[in-house]
């Protein structure tokens, strides 16, 4: 083997040894590309502003505006979010336990999931009003049904010997959800929940296009409107990092509380 | 004297499942009575009902016909004297050794006792695995992960242990070292067992008696006393008095699974 080979094997397990170089390479060299390439081509802002111009486009309103913005989503995307896991774990666990109530309320649900929410959503404005709570509707809407899907999914999980052991017990019908279906359907659950967090993100924005005057989908919608393009790339940069933080956190409070539900190492 | 009550009883029993395709009928007409202390295997081809007979006997399901009868009761529901160990393991993935083993405490009441600690302390000694009363099940062996489902079925004490093919999982050589562990831990403390088996040299290591079934409709077509003391040994397999009912065996499955 050449020696020069043999280099770039051993600089290629080092980076892939250290864990996050290499994304962030990926990434930064992303980011250069992108940054030449518009100013050698020349490519207008409307088009594709290059990085250093978003980062300017920052600068468009005060910091303490962003953060209303900000708040403005993150309040409406949790709160839908919230709403969606909370309606969602009863209906799942009536679909789990209940071929009847399987049989008849999932064709609604899928109904329900089968709505274009976008279209739905100026009916849920004009019918509810113009401040959180039809905001919060939409949001629920786009969040919930994956988070029914996980949770039935893994609530009908559970090893049957573990039912005909909770049978055997005689134990109260109830622990059988508590202690044994439930928590095998952490996994499940967690991974609906990853799902429908950045779903819920979304649902904010697509609620804040049709009504609102706050908030970081209204502020890009305004931002096109007067063609400040660089702005709303400044936007949809936060609403990403909103998005993938929040991800983040639903892993990590898996990893805090339920460590053995993840893969083992 | 007053006769000693069977220990299990199936009079006439049948066992007919409503499927998607029609009536399925797993067992017809078994017949059989297990004494207290016995230690029974049950041999079948697959689907002949084996399972189903040790699901009657923990009354998780009704006979569609006859009668399953504990210590001369027809089962009704589930008892507190019957202990069930399955073909996996099927721990909670999330609950240490001594909380799995305890679980049944924990499920029926609510919460684990001082005093149900000790028991599991207790059973788990029993099954060998004293030191790991901490450790997650995925930390675990095959062969210890099984230990631990012994163990929690052990828990209550049970009269009765149901075995539903617990040691087909595991790896030969595991496989046959639990063997002997069961025989140790039952003649220490005896009871009644049900052991449903693929596994020819298995029955006639651990049984007292071997039931063969048919294929489905699962019936009672042999049932023999395995001639061989006790205690028992690597050794007792090669004793020439079985080899003859071992080829019997072998014949009775092997001519069930063609048919």
């Amino acid at each position: 083997m050449p020696p020069s080979t043999q280099a770039k094997e051993a600089l290629s397990a080092r980076l892939m040894r250290t864990p996050g170089v290499l994304p962030a390479l990926t990434f930064a060299i992303l980011l250069i590309v992108w940054e030449a390439s518009t100013w050698l081509f020349a490519i207008p802002t409307y088009i594709l502003p290059g990085p250093s111009r978003i980062i300017g486009g920052f600068d468009a309103v005060p910091f303490t505006r962003w953060m209303e913005h900000i708040w403005a989503t993150l309040r409406v995307a949790l709160f839908g979010y919230v709403v969606a896991i909370l309606v969602s774990l009863p209906i799942a666990v009536g679909l789990a336990k209940s071929e009847f109530m399987s049989k008849a309320f999932y064709p609604l649900l899928v109904v329900i999931q089968s709505v274009p929410v976008v279209a739905v959503a100026p009916i849920i404005i004009v019918v509810l009003g113009t401040d959180d709570a039809p905001r919060v509707l939409i949001t629920f809407l786009i969040a919930f049904f994956p988070l029914v899907v996980s949770m039935t999914t893994g609530l009908r999980a559970t090893p049957p010997e573990l039912i005909e052991l909770s049978r055997s017990l005689r134990a109260p019908a109830y622990r059988e959800i508590t202690q044994i279906r439930l928590p095998f359907a952490t996994p499940y659950i967690f991974s609906g929940l990853q799902i429908s967090i950045t779903l819920a993100v979304i649902g904010a924005v697509v609620a804040e296009f049709v009504a609102a005057d706050v908030g970081i989908g209204y502020f890009i919608q305004f931002s096109t409107s007067m063609f400040r393009l660089p702005e709303a790339w400044a936007g949809l940069t936060l609403l990403v990092a909103m998005s993938l933080g929040l991800f983040q956190s639903v892993g990590l409070v898996q990893k805090l509380l339920m460590p053995w539900s993840l893969p083992p190492k | 004297m007053a006769r000693a009550p069977d220990a299990i009883t199936f009079a006439d029993v049948g066992q007919t499942f409503a499927t998607r395709a029609g009536p399925l009928t797993a067992l017809s007409g078994v017949d059989l009575a297990i004494k207290r202390h016995e230690f029974v295997a049950v041999l079948g081809p697959s689907g002949c009902g084996k399972s189903t007979l040790l699901r009657l006997t923990a009354g998780l399901v009704e006979p569609t016909a006859g009668t399953v009868s504990v210590f001369d009761m027809p089962v009704t529901q589930p008892r507190d004297d019957v202990g069930i160990v399955f073909q996996q393991a099927t721990l909670l993935p999330w609950a240490n050794v001594e909380d799995n083993v305890a679980f049944p405490a924990k499920h029926m009441r609510g919460r684990i006792s001082k005093q149900d600690r000790e028991i599991a302390q207790d059973v788990i000694a029993k099954v060998g695995l004293a030191g790991f009363e901490k450790r997650l099940p995925r930390e675990l062996s095959g062969g210890m992960q099984q230990r631990v489902g012994i163990a929690r079925a052990l828990f209550r004490n049970p009269d009765i242990l149901l075995m539903d093919e617990p040691f087909s999982a595991l790896d030969a050589l595991t496989r046959d070292q639990m063997g002997y562990e069961l025989l140790d831990l039952w003649q220490s403390s005896p009871k009644t067992v049900l052991f449903i088996t693929h596994s020819i040299p298995e029955a006639l290591l651990l049984a007292d008696r071997i039931v063969v079934m048919s294929a489905r409709p699962g019936r009672v077509i042999a049932d023999y006393k395995v001639p061989l003391v006790r205690p028992r040994d690597e050794r007792t397999l090669r004793a020439s008095e079985i080899q003859d009912l071992a080829s019997e065996l072998r014949d009775l499955l092997i001519a069930k699974e063609t048919n």
